[in-house]
């Protein structure tokens, strides 16, 4: 799209400094295109650009591209990346700003529900200060995908039936102070 | 010696899912003289989803805990990998970035909460292996583990991304600790690899492949059980079993232990008090080796 050329220059520049606003985000500037960090990753194998290749493509400004592709989601967090990369790049917290900012624009891929999990996991903890793990499949699955709930009835019901699916939640004594704590956090703003 | 005391931090899936590993977590403890105190009111870590949603909240909600536990100076213990990273990781950057700091210092306040930078956060493997020591955990046995053949499972957060009490890519201190328990720690490749986490939510497949790759090594290398100190990986490896080998058209039934529940096992802590009904592949079969193994000695 042609006529988008002046806003995406703006983009992209935003989008380094959107980066670079995380702990040690500026680190990304001194990626050397190794690939350590791809061949290191259990779940490249799917996805549509493999780390090494998101790097590349954040510093082309090639934001759109970049928010909506799966990879973000595919991340498991297992650090492998993190602690190999000869730069010190610390790729897991990118991959996590890189949600945030996914998330924040709506631009996660069709089709795509990990968000709702991690979403439906944070609405949880701010209600009763700990997660309730009941409450959070089914929510999940009912919101994202109804028949897999109905699959996954095997699995839940050997979890209760093993006592490992408590039925009720836990809240803290101190909710409110943790509220407050999670409003203030909010009104500073970041992503 | 001096007595060991640590703020106990068992973290929401040691309330419902992983209870089996609260429960062998304190009767270890307690039989190895140590002494537990559960930290007052904590909150969930955030784990990853936080981190996910918002960066600043994530690493509030994880110092909130931290700022209870300074209020009483002992060092913060957890038996939960995922729990450990993300209070580490939050202790860790709020010590090397003075912006972060900041931001989170005016957010506890809110709360009427402060945190100096004071506390030490500690997994539960490296209070036992470094604090307590493996030799001293032996002399606590009633019996030995020998005869059996342990696949120590380390998964990600426990070893990454700081690595404070082992290796990254080839952690040993729980070989070492069972070996010194006189079990067999048999050589497994895959002992820190990732077993999807909650891609088992998000995308299945994907998550029940990684699973097959280390359940599959475990038993290449015929073990009798895994042991690991993760409850989410001890739910993918145990709860999914049955429907990896479906989907991949296997045939092994492998237990899954909290590291815990076998060190347990040597100490004669009673099997209810370790939870073992509670594993979803039976740990039966584990035990029955076992009982023939001592009558034979
Ligand atoms: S390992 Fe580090 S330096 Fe190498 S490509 Fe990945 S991010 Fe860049
Ligand atoms: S942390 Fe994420 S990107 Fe890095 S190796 Fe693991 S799954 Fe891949």
């Amino acid at each position: 799209m042609k006529s988008d050329v002046v806003l995406e220059e703006s983009m992209h520049l935003d989008f380094l400094e959107e980066i670079y606003s995380i702990p040690g985000g500026e680190k990304i500037k001194d990626c050397i295109q190794c690939g350590t960090c791809s061949g290191s990753c259990p779940t490249s194998y799917v996805m549509d650009y493999t780390p090494r290749k998101v790097f590349a493509m954040i510093r082309a400004g090639m934001r759109d591209e970049v928010l909506s592709c799966n990879t973000l989601w595919l991340c498991t967090s297992c650090y492998s990346c993190y602690v190999r990369c000869p730069q010190d790049i610390k790729i897991t917290d990118i991959m996590y700003a890189l949600k945030r900012i996914s998330i924040k624009d709506g631009k996660y891929p069709k089709g795509s529900d990990a968000q709702e999990l991690s979403k439906m996991f944070t609405h949880i903890v701010n209600k009763y200060g700990r997660n309730h793990e009941l409450e959070l499949i089914q929510r999940y699955f009912l919101k994202t995908k109804p028949l897999k709930l109905l699959q996954n009835i095997p699995i839940g019901l050997k979890l209760l039936t093993h006592g490992r699916l408590p039925l009720l939640p836990t809240k803290i004594r101190n909710i409110s102070q943790l509220q407050k704590i999670i409003r203030k956090a909010k009104s500073l703003g970041g992503f | 010696m001096e007595e060991l005391v640590y703020s106990y931090y068992p973290g929401c899936s040691l309330e419902a899912t992983s209870k089996a590993y609260d429960r062998s977590t304190r009767a270890v403890a307690e039989r190895l003289g140590i002494r537990l105190i559960e930290l007052e009111d904590w909150n969930c870590c955030g784990a990853t989803a936080y981190m996910s949603v918002q960066e600043l909240l994530s690493f509030a909600i994880s110092a909130r805990n931290l700022a209870l536990a300074e209020q009483y100076g002992r060092p913060l213990v957890t038996p939960c990998a995922a729990c450990f990273t993300t209070l580490n990781k939050t202790n860790t950057y709020l010590a090397e970035f003075p912006k972060l700091k900041e931001q989170i210092d005016e957010i506890l306040d809110e709360g009427g909460l402060t945190y100096n930078g004071t506390i030490q956060v500690r997994h539960l493997l490296s209070v036992f292996t470094q604090d307590v020591g493996t030799e001293a955990i032996q002399a606590k046995a009633k019996r030995d583990l020998r005869g059996l053949k342990v696949a120590c499972y380390y998964g990600c957060q426990i070893v990454r991304p700081l690595h404070e009490f082992d290796d990254p890519e080839m952690p040993t201190t729980m070989d070492t600790l069972f070996e010194q328990l006189g079990a067999e720690a048999v050589y497994f490749p895959m002992k820190a690899k990732c077993c999807g986490g909650s891609l088992i939510g998000s995308t299945e497949d994907v998550a029940l492949r990684l699973i097959k790759n280390i359940l599959l090594c475990a038993d290449q290398y015929e073990a009798d059980c895994i042991v690991t100190a993760c409850p989410l990986c001890q739910i993918n490896l145990d709860a999914y079993q049955e429907r990896v080998c479906r989907q991949y058209n296997l045939n092994f039934q492998i237990p899954i232990l909290f590291f815990t529940q076998l060190i347990g096992l040597a100490f004669g802590v009673p099997n209810e008090d370790l939870g073992l009904r509670t594993n979803i592949v039976p740990a039966k079969p584990l035990l029955e080796k076992y009982q023939a193994l001592l009558e034979r000695k």
